[in-house]
């Protein structure tokens, strides 16, 4: 996973214009409902060398699936370019882009210095306005990183159209699942968030579920088999090491949760058939019990505050979802509509709580404001669990398992507005997603 | 069924280690490891005192209600039996593992299994089984044993299974 650190030499006057500064029709307001994609050109990156230009078309094309990728913009092709791109410095030709209607236009440049690292420069233009948009900025990085440079450009280019924090410079661990249906083979499986660079962080001797994400992306928390009984572990993400963090005899441990403290674990326990949640300090391994009821409580999910925790419980006779202070207390049940929810997980902004919805024998992945109210479903299938949110609260990637014998579960994902949805391309089945933070 | 057999042959087999650890389900094992020399070592079904007997003629699973852990009076005779089973057979001990139909979520479900395997062997324990030689693992909706998605399949992966071995209890 090292091998992908990338040394950001410059960074060069980092959009220091608030973003509510911005003039001009180059905008997207995300939050909008059906909008339409907004067009843009991406040419190839241009090089003075060959191995520079082949990183250059390559970087083009991972910005172009960046944006593409979210739905609110479209990659005009090619072959409808008036103009060429041969210079970086040289001026852009607006009438050429404004032609074929590209409202946005990135140019870049890419050489490879003395080390071998490539140094990537780009600009980005609105060309209705006749202007840059933003300053331009360089990247350095070794060649293995491209992907995380060009994910770094597409992030810039994200937030300066959208005013939104970014979210492609970022990871997802999950279980890679192969075999038939009842005998599965499981393993942690991390990928950046595209579903390129896949590598394998267990075997599959083991069940293994639910990986999540500390709140630096560091280490990975989540349950195996590996002892015979399901128990919470932590995994070093960048050694694959990894230590088991409840192992109390006669008792079962799964649903580990960072809070955003980063030492603060929150799982459920199972003891005597009665599973309830507890609070780990990770460091020195002691636990407290938040919950004390005969009933399920299990789910747990921090708000990014780090006062409140929200998760699943079916004290009421089904499974619904409650918010306690983090150190336990009073719950407070914010689910009332018909069916069954689970597997509630706060947003990074704060403002919401995804979850998973049972009802009338579909499964949905939906949002709610905090206290319940504003619910809203964003898909709908056989069998749908499990959010997860990207690092800026805007999109929401979870688990879809198809039905029957034949059955397989995907990662899919879908904008909070439940617009875009898509699979995320997997070598094998995949499960259970965790979106890591943007990375540095 | 036959490949419960199979599985329960080749614990007896292989003995202690593979079987002590309750990772494990209820076909995975090698299906080609049917041989006649092991069904000597396990004993056979018409031995009382083998595993296969308590497997095939007793009944080593219990099924369970939608989101429910209690035992139906057809589940209690099954354990009343496997109760009686384990008294005479002194030298076996036993896995429970709990397990739950695809129609909920994994975690929840893995609850839920911990539900129904406990279940059992509070129900064992009452009939007089030292609860020392009973452990209880939860599979969730990980490892059906039926496949299709619907009800003819989720009633039988609704189910806890008492899975018999030769480990001393520790």
């Amino acid at each position: 996973m090292m091998r992908y650190v990338l040394s950001l030499l410059t960074a060069l006057m980092l959009w220091s214009l608030p973003a509510n500064a911005q003039t001009g029709p180059l905008r997207i307001e995300i939050t909008e409902g059906v909008i339409e994609p907004l067009p843009f050109a991406a040419p190839d990156f241009v090089s003075d060398s060959a191995t520079g230009t082949e990183f250059g078309r390559r970087i083009a094309e991972v910005i172009a699936a960046d944006l593409t990728g979210t739905g609110l913009f479209r990659e005009i092709q090619p072959e409808a370019f008036i103009s060429r791109v041969t210079s970086f410095s040289s001026p852009v030709q607006y009438a050429d882009w404004k032609a074929i209607n590209a409202q946005a236009l990135v140019t870049g440049s890419v050489t490879v210095d003395a080390g071998g690292q490539l140094v990537v420069r780009f600009r980005l233009y609105d060309v209705f306005a006749g202007q840059e948009l933003g300053q331009g900025l360089q990247l350095v990085g070794t060649q293995d990183g491209w992907r995380r440079i060009a994910h770094k450009v597409a992030d810039q280019i994200y937030s300066r159209i959208t005013g939104e924090a970014p979210y492609f410079d970022s990871r997802v661990v999950y279980v890679a699942e192969t075999g038939p249906k009842d005998q599965r083979m499981k393993r942690l499986a991390i990928m950046d968030y595209d579903g390129a660079n896949v590598s394998y962080l267990t075997d599959s001797a083991s069940i293994v579920l639910a990986p999540r994400f500390s709140p630096d992306g560091s280490q990975v928390l989540y349950t195996s088999y590996e002892s015979g009984f399901p128990r919470i572990y932590v995994l070093q993400v960048g050694t694959a090491q990894r230590r088991v963090l409840e192992q109390q005899d006669g008792t079962m441990s799964f649903a580990p949760r960072f809070a955003p403290d980063g030492r603060t674990v929150v799982y459920s326990l199972s003891r005597g058939g009665n599973t309830d949640l507890y609070r780990m300090d990770i460091g020195t391994g002691a636990s407290t019990r938040l919950t004390s009821a005969p009933s399920i409580e299990t789910a747990p999910s921090f708000s990014p505050d780090g006062n409140r925790v929200v998760f699943e419980s079916d004290r009421s006779g089904s499974p619904q979802l409650y918010i306690m202070p983090a150190g336990g207390g009073e719950a407070q049940r914010i689910s009332f509509g018909q069916g069954r929810y689970g597997t509630p997980v706060w947003s990074p902004r704060g403002d919401l709580i995804a979850f998973t919805k049972q009802s009338k024998g579909r499964f949905h992945i939906g949002v709610m404001r905090t206290d319940g109210s504003e619910e809203r479903l964003l898909t709908a299938s056989f069998l749908d669990e499990g959010p997860t949110w990207s690092p800026n609260g805007r999109v929401i990637m979870f688990t879809r398992e198809t039905q029957g014998a034949q059955g397989s579960a995907s990662l899919y994902s879908v904008d909070i507005s439940g617009r875009n949805l898509r699979r995320v391309p997997t070598e094998t089945g995949g499960s259970d997603p965790s979106w890591s933070p943007l990375q540095d | 069924m036959t490949y419960l057999s199979k599985t329960l042959l080749l614990c007896a087999g292989l003995a202690l280690a593979a079987c002590s650890n309750p990772n494990r389900f209820d076909n995975a094992t090698g299906a080609d490891m049917n041989g006649s020399g092991m069904a000597g070592m396990a004993g056979s079904a018409s031995d009382p005192t083998s595993p296969l007997y308590f497997q095939q003629s007793i009944g080593d699973r219990v099924l369970f209600a939608v989101d429910q852990s209690t035992l139906s009076p057809t589940a209690q005779a099954t354990l009343d039996g496997q109760a009686q089973w384990l008294l005479t057979n002194t030298d076996y001990t036993a896995v429970i593992e709990g397990h739950a139909d695809e129609q909920g979520t994994r975690e929840y479900n893995l609850a839920l299994g911990a539900r129904r395997a406990n279940s059992v062997q509070e129900y064992l324990v009452s009939r007089g089984i030292a609860d020392n030689r009973l452990k209880v693992v939860s599979y969730g909706k990980e490892r059906p044993i039926e496949l299709c998605s619907d009800e003819a399949c989720y009633s039988k992966n609704r189910r806890a299974v008492t899975v018999i071995s030769v480990v001393p209890s520790s």
